[in-house]
């Protein structure tokens, strides 16, 4: 009897494995043949390169979430810390122009602050999680609410624009192609590769994992948790200040609108790649895949006249939904089997 | 002899050649098990003997793989998840189920409040807690919260508890573990009256002596058999015991190498001082096994987390080796060669989730980088020596660790810890909710360790176990050393008398000295 029990077993175990690491692939290879029969344009070059770095901003942003929340942690301040960076930036670059005119290094300046800003707000955020022992989702909804008055604060309600001669030549970084891939796309897939070895291949991504599965095991693991999990904030920051800086060129432009609810499009993305909400399991490759998910929604509504554009929040609700709830069942016939 | 005992028509619940197998794992075998109106039936067995399951299934946490339940001679499916209560079925568990931020009155009636017109009738549910407690001579006011109550009086309101729910069968997994003698004995006044209200109680426990107080009937259960159900007039501790182990025990424990006289001290402890501990001062030679004994509870874990660095202390020196340690976190004491196994396997020591790996390296993952990255070739091996030196058995090495049984999870948190290569290890509970064998297996690995020249403090709360091993003895209470035993005085009796507080090396003598 235990011979058969365990050869009925075997090839399922396998099967859900593979769906669920093929899932979110698989969703989106459909969603992309559904563009297609809506709107064969859906293929076209322009589009897709469109549609590619569109998705580089939420991507770059979710690959550094993946980390925060396979380590347990939650970050719901991304969006209005890239609105409060692309704010800094434009002030000091304006502040750059004024004192020394315009060249390379106004830009390099506004980057490099994009940077120090990113990792320094993260490294808040962390702090304050870790040695403050505050819940990161009440951590990071204060630093939210302080970031976004803050940009809404620096343009006085207003917008704060580049000086238009140093949007000429920041202009580039977001417009420019590298053998025929837009910049953004490929700061998205340097991102998305570094993040994957990171998770993959290091002892941090496993210390991530390890805490988000199991914070006393990793303690008794001899893990140092807080530093682990400040780390996973300043990567996050560090995430938002390159997806800030390949942002800032496309308007050359920061208000009080800039970035809101991306961060629950980057937490969308990493739940849809099929990272566990509570911790525990990352995928990076999962992530970027759920990033291009989300922005493929939108981007085939424009094309096509049957749902209306105003419906692509609904229609990308229902996919969250649906991608929790697959993830559960496989979750949940997990469980039953380590209970059997 | 058992057959017709399963058959007894008085039988309010009974279990037919229940079978009950986890994954491949068969933990029962074809068990049957009655209980009767005012009777106390005892199941007893060694850990993994299959009792905690057997109730479980009797309660209705556990489907069993084939066998039926019996309520009242009717064949039943009994609801999951404590729904069995409404059938009077009523289980106090080992680890107790009180939400702590109630009051009394609020847990005893949790879940079938007195209402009228949806309101709360908090002036009858009082009133009425107060009855049921002054009907069982216990007194605690109703409106204290259960955080604030000792553990016996939190016992006394599961058992409360049970009593309101018009329990006709109340089952309780070591009811005692956790209890002082006085509370022991208070306790038993409340089965005797309980049972003269003709309420059928299945107790487990490992203690004969309650067992032979208490019981009318026994049910020996070993390795998942039934061994024998028996009257207890029928029956002395020693027969009692040799149902249970059904081997010679000498078997178990691997004869004792004693350390050299002139072995020097590697880990020295004085006055150490922390939340929960006060004064605790031990040494421990190379090559030595010392065993922790003492009630649960009596601090033994916090002076192994105070030690590695897991829990802060306020006053006190550790020297290892001769030179004074601070270990500030884990990650110091595994560097200076001091390793602790929890005994919280699942919650503290592996990753259910994980396989076989990632856990035995999470520990030592520094040892096997390449550069940045992780060398998988290298964890590879590490397992593949693990596997063969602690005989881990895996169906497939890419199970989760979740599924494996008790006893390789064990072994598996035992070689993680040995992966760190320590002089010094802090096995804590080495043989919870194992089999009999595997048991045998990891006592066998212990002593090798010690006689390889590893010191080895043991933590247990199985007196024969720290009997069957270690060297010497200190036994705790109440956080507090209480008393060191060695060689010949390193008996049951005499360990149970320092941790039940009878006697006690006396403090002033020692400091005077």
């Amino acid at each position: 009897m235990s011979v058969s029990a365990h050869e009925d077993r075997r090839p399922s175990r396998g099967l859900r494995i593979d769906l669920k690491t093929a899932g979110p692939l698989v969703a989106l290879i459909l969603l992309c043949l559904v563009g297609y029969l809506l709107n064969p344009l859906f293929i076209g070059e322009g589009n897709i390169s469109n549609l590619l770095t569109r998705s580089a901003f939420i991507g770059i942003i979710a690959v550094g979430a993946t980390f925060v929340i396979t380590a347990g942690g939650i970050d719901l301040s991304v969006g209005s810390m890239a609105a409060f960076i692309a704010g800094m930036m434009i002030i000091i670059m304006n502040a750059a122009v004024d004192a020394y005119g315009v060249s390379v290094w106004t830009v390099v300046i506004g980057c490099g602050c994009s940077l120090i800003l990113g990792m320094g707000a993260g490294f808040i955020n962390g702090f304050l999680t870790t040695k403050g022992k505050i819940e990161a989702f009440i951590v990071t909804l204060g630093t939210m609410g302080i970031y976004r008055s803050l940009v809404t604060y620096f343009a006085n309600g207003g917008t704060l624009s580049l000086a238009s001669d140093a949007r000429d030549v920041y202009r580039p970084v977001y417009y420019d192609s590298i053998i025929g891939i837009p910049i953004p796309v490929w700061v998205f897939i340097i991102v998305a590769i570094v993040g994957w070895v990171l998770m993959n291949r290091t002892a941090f991504g496993r210390y991530c994992a390890a805490i988000g599965s199991n914070e006393a095991v990793a303690r008794y693991s001899a893990i140092k948790v807080d530093r682990i999990r400040t780390w996973t904030y300043v990567l996050q920051g560090l995430c938002v200040s390159l997806a800030t800086i390949i942002y800032v060129p496309r308007l050359g432009s920061a208000s009080s609108a800039t970035g809101v609810l991306w961060e629950l499009e980057a937490i969308a993305a990493v739940i849809i790649g099929g990272t566990m909400l509570k911790g525990g399991f990352g995928r990076v490759g999962g992530t970027v895949i759920g990033a291009l998910i989300l922005t493929a929604i939108g981007n085939i509504l424009n094309l096509t006249e049957i749902i209306s554009n105003y419906l692509n929040g609904a229609v990308q609700g229902v996919i969250i939904v649906a991608a929790v709830y697959l993830q559960r069942g496989a979750l949940g016939a997990r469980r039953k089997k380590a209970a059997e | 002899m058992t057959g017709q005992d399963a058959a007894d028509p008085a039988a309010i619940l009974s279990a037919k050649r229940i079978s009950k197998s986890f994954g491949e794992v068969p933990v029962l075998f074809s068990i049957d098990f009655d209980i009767r109106r005012g009777e106390v039936h005892a199941i007893i067995g060694e850990n993994g003997a299959g009792k905690s399951t057997l109730i479980k299934i009797l309660s209705g946490l556990e489907q069993p793989t084939s066998g039926t339940v019996e309520l009242d001679g009717e064949p039943v499916m009994l609801p999951p998840d404590g729904q069995a209560e409404a059938l009077g079925i009523v289980v106090i568990h080992q680890e107790l189920n009180l939400a702590e931020h109630l009051t009394v009155s609020e847990s005893i009636f949790l879940g079938r409040e007195l209402t009228s017109n949806g309101f709360l009738r908090l002036k009858d549910m009082r009133a009425e807690t107060l009855r049921i407690l002054d009907n069982l001579h216990v007194h605690i006011d109703p409106d204290v919260r259960i955080s604030s109550l000792s553990v016996a009086d939190k016992q006394m309101v599961e058992i409360a508890k049970a009593i309101s729910r018009d329990a006709r069968v109340l089952i309780m997994d070591e009811p005692t573990a956790v209890l002082s003698t006085a509370e022991t004995e208070s306790f038993f006044e409340q089965v005797d009256r309980l049972k003269a209200k003709g309420v059928a109680i299945i107790f487990v426990s490992h203690k004969l002596d309650e067992v032979m107080r208490l019981a009318d009937r026994v049910t020996v259960l070993r390795d998942g058999q039934l061994i024998a159900t028996v009257g207890m007039q029928a029956l002395t501790p020693d027969s009692i015991a040799q149902m249970m182990v059904g081997r010679e025990l000498s078997n178990l424990y691997p004869p004792k190498h004693e350390p050299d006289v002139d072995a020097p001290v590697v880990l020295r402890v004085e006055g150490l001082t922390a939340v929960g501990l006060s004064n605790i001062s031990f040494s421990l030679r190379k090559g030595e096994i010392l065993g922790f004994s003492g009630l649960i509870g009596s601090g033994r874990t916090a002076v192994a987390e105070a030690i590695v660095g897991l829990s802060g202390r306020s006053a006190g020196i550790i020297e290892v080796g001769g030179t004074q340690a601070h270990f500030s976190d884990v990650s110091k004491s595994v560097a200076a060669g001091l390793a602790y196994m929890t005994k919280d396997r699942k919650g503290k020591g592996l990753l259910l989730n994980s396989g076989l790996r990632p856990n035995l390296t999470l520990l030592t993952l520094k040892r096997h980088l390449k550069g940045v990255f992780i060398d998988e070739a290298s964890e590879a091996e590490a397992l593949e020596r693990a596997v063969r030196r602690f005989d881990i058995r895996a169906r497939d090495p890419s199970v989760r660790v979740g599924q494996l049984s008790g006893g390789n999870q064990q072994k598996l948190m035992l070689a993680k810890v040995m992966e760190s290569e320590p002089d010094i290890i802090i096995i804590d509970e080495p043989t919870r909710g194992i089999d009999v064998g595997t048991k045998q297996q990891i006592y066998h690995i212990i002593a090798a360790l010690a006689a390889e020249g590893k010191s080895i403090i043991l933590i247990s709360s199985e007196m024969q176990e720290v009997i069957g091993l270690a060297h010497r003895v200190v036994v705790m209470r109440e956080g507090r050393i209480a008393g060191v035993l060695e060689g010949a005085e390193i008996a049951e009796s005499e360990i149970m008398r320092y941790a039940a507080g009878l006697k006690q090396d006396g403090e002033h003598e020692r400091l005077s000295a």
